[in-house]
Order: C-alpha cells, then sequence, then structure tokens
C-alpha cells in the first residue's frame, strides 16, 4: 500500500552504491497470517519467502515487523520444514533498514537534507524484538537542516497490531489516538518510524483528526539529498496526505 | 446470553472511549513508571535480577513435584496442616468445612488473588461467614461489590472523592473530607474491629520456601500481619506454581518483586510463616493451614512450550505498561487476571474456546514481554494461544476462508500481483460510486476511526519493472 517507502529505500541504498535487486517473485513474509493465528496458511507463504531470497548476501527490508517475523519466528514456523536451515541462514543475512546502515555497515552520514521538525515514533517490533532504539535516531541527527522533536511514550504502541486494527477496531483506535496526543504536542511537522504499517495506522488517525502533522517513513526521510543535488529528479517529501 | 467475547467487546468501546477513565489510569501509571525507573536503577544490574529470577523460577517449576513435598513436609513436621485442592471446589470446600468445623463466624482476608479466582469469599459468605477484606484497595472494591481492578493495587480506578463518596454510604454519613490520611482512618478504625473479631484469616502467598518450610508474604499496610497472627487460625490459599527451592532465592525474588510492583526496593512488610504457634511464643495461630490450589495449573505445566507461564509472580509489571489494559482498564478483562499475564493465563484455566478473544486482544507490541521480572515471553504466549485457538478450529469460519485465499496468492507472485491490482482498483471503482461507507466498502471499520487510505496509482513491483526499463534503454 505504501510503494513509496520502497522506492525511497532503493534510492538512499544506490546513493550508498549498494548493488540492488528486488527478487519479482516475493510476496509476504506471511505476518498477517502468522500474528493471526494461521501458521498452517503462513508456512507455505514463509516458504515461499525463503525460496525467493536464498542466494541473496543480504536482505535489506524498510519495516522492522517484516524482519522480527523472519529473524524470530521463522525458526519456530518452519522448525519441520525441509527448508529449516535455509530459512535460519536467511534470518541471520536479514535486516531491518536502520540496522543494515548503522549496525552493519557503521553508516550514519547518507547525505540527507530534510529541513523540518520531525518526531520519532519506536516501532514496536523493531524497537523490542530487534532492539533498534539508537540506529534510526542516529541516522535522523545527521539529516541536515532536521529538527528532532523527542514526543512522550515514544515507546508505547500505536494501536496498529495487524488485524487487531479492525477486530478490535475501538481499542486500536484509542491507542492510535493517544498515540496522535502525543505527536501533537511536539507540534512537529513530521512523525516518523521505520515501519510502514505503524505510519499507515498513524497517518489515518492523524487524518480523521485533521492533525497538521504528516507521517513519513526514514527512509524517505533520507532519500531527500540537499539542494546542491536538487537539478535531479527528486520524489520529496512522501506520503503526503490523499 | 452475551458471551465472554462479546461483553469484553461492549466494555472495550465504552472504557476506550472514556476519557476522565483514562487520564485517571494515565495518571497513575504516569506515576507508577517513575517509581519502577527509579526502583531499577537501585538495583546494580537489572538484567542480571531478572535472568537470576527467571532461573529460580525456572528450576522450581521444572521440579513443581519436589518442592511442594519438601515444602509440604516442613510445615507438617511443624504441625501445620496441608491441602492439595485440585480445582476451586475442593479448595474452597476445604476452607468452608474447616470454619464450619471449628465454629468460624468473622473471617479476616489479607490480599489474594488466587483467592479471588476460586471465589473463596462468595462460597464463605453463603456459609453464613462474614468475610472482610483488609487491603485498603480490597476493602474498597468489596464495599463496591466489584472484583479488584488490578491485582496489585485493586482500587487504583478511583479518586479520594469516589472513595469518601463511597464510605460515607457504606461507613459513616458523617464523613466530611476526602483527604486520604482521613480515610484511611475511617478503614483503619473499622478494620481493627473486624480483626479483633475474626476467629480465622485467611492470607495468600508470594512465595512457598521448599527447604525452609515457609510461607513468604509481601505486604505494605501491616494487615497482612494481622490477618496471619490475630486470629486462632490461618489459612493460606495458594497457587502450587508460588514455591520456591531455596530461602536465599529470596535476596533477589522480594526486591525484584517489590521493584516490578511498586517501584518499592522491598515492601513495608517482608513476612515469613512457617507453622502454628509454638510453645512458648507469644503470638501467632493456633492451628495452620495451607491449601495448594492446582486449579488448571498442572495442565499449563504439561505443556513444554508455554510452562513458563508459570514463573508468573504476579507483580503487575506488564498490566502497568500494557497499552490495552491503559485503555479498557482492569474490570473490561472479565476475569481474575486482567492484562497480558491474564490474556495469557485465562484461555489455559478458563478455556480457549470462551477467552480466546484476550489473545487476539493485543497488538503484540511486546511492552509486557520487555518488562516481565522473570522474562515469560508473553507476546508470543498470546501468539501461541492464538495459533492453538486457530487450530482447534475455534475462529469463524469467514475468517479462515479468507486465510485460505490469502495462503493461495502468497504462494503465487502472479495471483498475489492480481490480487494487489484488484483491490486497488476494485476499491477505487466503490469510492467512485459513492459507496464508501457502506456494508460494501471493506475499510468501513478501519475508517471508524481512521481517514481513507491511499490507493496507491500502481505497486512497487510496477515501479521497479519501469526504472529497470528505463535504465537499461
Amino acid at each position: 500500500m505504501l510503494p513509496q517507502v520502497g522506492v525511497d529505500t532503493v534510492k538512499v541504498l544506490r546513493r550508498l552504491g549498494y548493488n540492488l535487486d528486488y527478487p519479482e517473485d516475493q510476496t509476504c513474509c506471511g505476518q498477517p497470517a502468522l500474528n493471526t493465528g494461521y501458521w498452517g496458511e503462513a508456512r507455505p507463504c514463509a516458504e515461499h519467502f525463503v525460496r525467493v531470497f536464498k542466494n541473496a548476501d543480504v536482505v535489506v527490508c524498510p519495516s522492522g515487523s517484516c524482519v522480527s517475523v523472519i529473524r524470530l519466528l521463522y525458526p519456530e514456523l518452519l522448525a519441520h520444514s525441509p527448508l529449516r536451515e535455509e530459512a535460519l541462514s536467511l534470518a541471520s543475512r536479514t535486516f531491518e533498514f536502520s540496522e543494515f546502515l548503522v549496525k552493519v555497515e557503521a553508516i550514519t552520514q547518507v547525505g540527507a537534507s530534510f529541513p523540518h521538525t520531525v518526531t520519532y515514533h519506536a516501532s514496536c517490533h523493531g524497537l523490542r524484538e530487534l532492539g533498534l532504539r539508537e540506529e534510526p535516531l542516529k541516522l535522523l541527527r545527521q539529516v541536515d537542516g532536521l529538527k528532532l522533536i523527542e514526543m512522550v511514550r515514544s515507546e508505547e504502541c500505536c494501536g496498529f497490531g495487524g488485524t487487531f486494527a479492525v477486530k478490535f477496531a475501538d481499542i486500536s483506535g484509542a491507542m492510535g489516538n493517544s498515540k496522535a496526543d502525543s505527536v501533537a504536542a511536539t507540534s512537529a511537522e513530521y512523525v516518523t518510524a521505520i515501519d510502514p504499517s505503524c505510519l499507515m495506522h498513524l497517518d489515518g488517525i492523524l487524518g480523521k483528526r485533521q492533525s497538521p502533522t504528516r507521517t513519513i517513513h526514514l527512509a524517505s526521510i533520507l532519500a531527500n539529498e540537499g539542494p546542491k543535488n536538487e537539478g535531479r529528479q527528486n520524489d520529496g517529501p512522501t506520503q503526503a496526505k490523499p | 446470553m452475551s458471551t465472554a467475547a462479546q461483553r469484553f467487546l461492549q466494555d472495550a468501546a465504552i472504557k476506550s472511549a472514556d476519557l476522565l477513565h483514562r487520564e485517571v489510569i494515565r495518571r497513575g501509571m504516569d506515576s507508577y513508571d517513575a517509581a519502577h525507573l527509579k526502583g531499577r536503577a537501585r538495583i546494580k544490574d537489572w538484567e542480571a535480577a531478572r535472568q537470576r529470577c527467571r532461573e529460580i523460577k525456572r528450576e522450581a517449576i521444572n521440579h513443581l513435584d519436589r518442592y511442594l513435598l519438601q515444602f509440604e513436609e516442613k510445615v507438617i513436621a511443624r504441625g501445620g496442616h496441608v491441602f492439595w485442592a485440585a480445582n476451586s471446589e475442593e479448595a474452597c470446600t476445604y476452607v468452608k468445612n474447616l470454619a464450619t468445623r471449628l465454629g468460624v463466624r468473622t473471617v479476616v482476608k489479607s490480599k489474594s488473588m488466587v483467592t479471588e479466582e476460586i471465589r473463596l469469599s462468595p462460597a464463605l459468605e453463603k456459609a453464613g461467614i462474614k468475610v472482610w477484606e483488609t487491603d485498603l484497595g480490597e476493602f474498597i472494591v468489596q464495599l463496591r461489590d466489584e472484583p479488584p481492578y488490578h491485582i496489585v493495587t485493586p482500587a487504583m480506578h478511583l479518586n479520594r472523592s469516589q472513595i469518601a463518596q463511597l464510605f460515607r454510604e457504606k461507613l459513616d454519613p458523617a464523613i466530611d473530607s476526602d483527604d486520604p490520611v482521613d480515610l484511611m482512618a475511617v478503614a483503619r478504625r473499622k478494620l481493627r474491629e473486624a480483626f479483633f473479631a475474626a476467629e480465622m484469616g485467611i492470607s495468600g502467598a508470594n512465595f512457598l520456601v521448599a527447604d525452609a518450610g515457609v510461607v513468604a508474604i509481601s505486604t505494605n499496610e501491616g494487615n497482612g500481619r494481622l490477618c496471619t497472627s490475630v486470629p486462632p487460625i490461618h489459612v493460606v490459599v495458594t497457587g502450587i506454581e508460588k514455591v520456591i527451592p531455596r530461602l536465599e532465592d529470596l535476596a533477589v525474588l522480594w526486591p525484584v518483586l517489590a521493584t516490578s510492583g511498586t517501584g518499592q526496593g522491598i515492601t513495608t512488610y517482608s513476612t515469613l510463616i512457617g507453622g502454628p504457634r509454638r510453645a512458648g511464643e507469644t503470638d501467632g495461630p493456633e492451628e495452620f493451614h495451607v491449601v495448594l490450589v492446582d486449579n488448571g495449573r498442572s495442565a499449563l505445566l504439561a505443556d513444554a512450550e508455554q510452562r513458563e507461564v508459570l514463573h508468573c509472580i504476579r507483580c503487575g509489571a506488564c498490566l502497568n505498561i500494557c497499552p490495552v489494559f491503559r485503555h479498557v482498564g482492569g474490570h473490561t478483562y472479565g476475569t481474575t487476571y486482567p492484562g497480558p499475564i491474564g490474556s495469557v493465563l485465562t484461555p489455559h484455566l478458563n478455556g480457549i474456546k470462551e477467552f480466546k478473544h484476550l489473545s487476539f486482544a493485543s497488538s503484540l507490541c511486546g511492552a509486557c514481554s520487555s518488562v516481565c521480572p522473570v522474562k515469560i515471553d508473553l507476546h508470543h504466549h498470546l501468539l501461541q494461544n492464538r495459533r492453538n485457538a486457530t487450530e482447534a478450529g475455534a475462529t469463524k469460519s469467514s475468517e479462515r476462508a479468507m486465510f485460505r485465499i490469502w495462503r493461495a496468492a502468497m504462494g503465487s507472485p502472479s495471483l498475489y500481483a492480481l490480487g494487489g491490482w484488484t483491490v486497488r482498483k476494485s476499491l477505487r471503482l466503490l469510492y467512485a460510486l459513492g459507496l464508501a461507507e457502506t456494508f460494501l466498502d471493506p475499510m468501513r471499520v478501519w475508517n471508524r476511526y481512521r481517514s481513507s487510505m491511499p490507493l496507491p496509482s500502481e505497486s512497487f513491483r510496477a515501479k521497479w519493472r519501469k526504472n529497470r526499463a528505463a535504465s537499461s534503454s
């Protein structure tokens, strides 16, 4: 639903000189079924994922939630699968976008410019499953012109939770509005995170409240180059409101 | 008759929209958060302490038979009695018969969630016995005729003016202050009468220490000590999972429990009780009974995947951090144990079919697991409960059908692409026809709290293809 996050991830990684491939046979990591209890349905999906990506040196994904499934849940989900060994190996080569840059490659300066006020929401799975507390912030602090404003309870869930958002819409909506209160208190122009699903949810919540704050994925901030490169085609800040 | 799941959804809708409730809880949790962080900082290596607690509980749970027998032997040797109750009914009957046999008219109770679980007070009251909750929070919710809101702070949903009003109605119409100190004095005077009238004191246990054969109780109000030492009979009612191997284990478990529960270094009263009053002792009960309650715990013990749920020391930390608890509150769960631990445990104790919804009522944010002092992977157990519910065929047939379609689409890249395309196009068409928010709009539940999702004109895959074609031409 948010193709621009992929486009911007590609843009940043290409700018840094990585040779990228997007295996067109890929579908999903299986999380929707897995988290709703349909492990039998999730398994073939996960196996498909392993087969599609097994030849990659490194898999980078701009979603902490998907990576946590591959790293932490595939070993259990595929414990009796013939692809078990390949799944374990793939898990060790799969990284969330900011994790890959900061932890694996030790890069924090990507030559981005984003002269706006930004607040950061710590997406749950990136934070608690992958242990990414500082990595996204290190990248944001190096962005030219960006002013980071800390929000209260930045580590409290935004309330998305996949099918939870629909099955328990009232609770999810209330959690989203509490998060939106925290966002609003910062008066930032943008709220960013490393997970498109949190941003999709928050975007809807903020939109319903007619909040002036917009959502933007970390990759889309980093995709904005400085004014010196303005001559090139630049998609600019993404995920603007419909 | 509505089901537990329907009641949960209704109550959750009401509570999550109740901004006053949210504010009261938020304020309580903010002060807990501050105390908890400060408390954790006092412990030199919090992570090491958690790991140690986990290991202690793991050892105890994996050798439950041995440690419980060791505990029992020591208690009996000191003249105490131990009763093994397979379920609530056996436990309640034992206590009720004991009370009847010894002519008990009045019981004072120290705080105990297991007695809530087995519904002990109603069972005693049915036999004509007056039961007094003596923990201040429990006393308040008892006066309101409602269950505890939270396992550590039972009346945290009430502010002092509500409590003053309650006391005026139930205790003394002349109360003209809502100062907590004054209100506490009212409760204290009332409860003193109960303490000295009671023939039986009932307490729970935070730990059962196997090697010393003693019951360890952590309290803050002093009511626990009065319940366990003033009346001539003391009955401990507790779950079998509370046993720990050694007395020295308390050196880490006590401070970790207090820190996780309230942010205290250690609770005000840390009491060890091993049996009835012995010759030459000036106080303590003449009779001492321990009721060890199973009530579904053995079945959980047999589940290798989820056995660690029995590690729980009932500190309440997972409730406090849980964003769902913070929005729906304790009563909405409709269970003895609310919050993440309750959502994990209740389907095991009370049935997966009736209580599976609790395991789904979570965003799986993992905050609970990150604070659990005995490192129970709570959100992973929620996930396993979901899997178990689905495999038991307890989910809706429409949902099962949907995921079968999903499975087919995810296994085939072309079906996946077609599916994405179809969703985008059909939603666009639906909205163009002005059918948004009608029963035909699959996004209407989503849109109740959110503006409609932007529909991208093309997928990433299409963009990638174009980009590749452009760069290779």
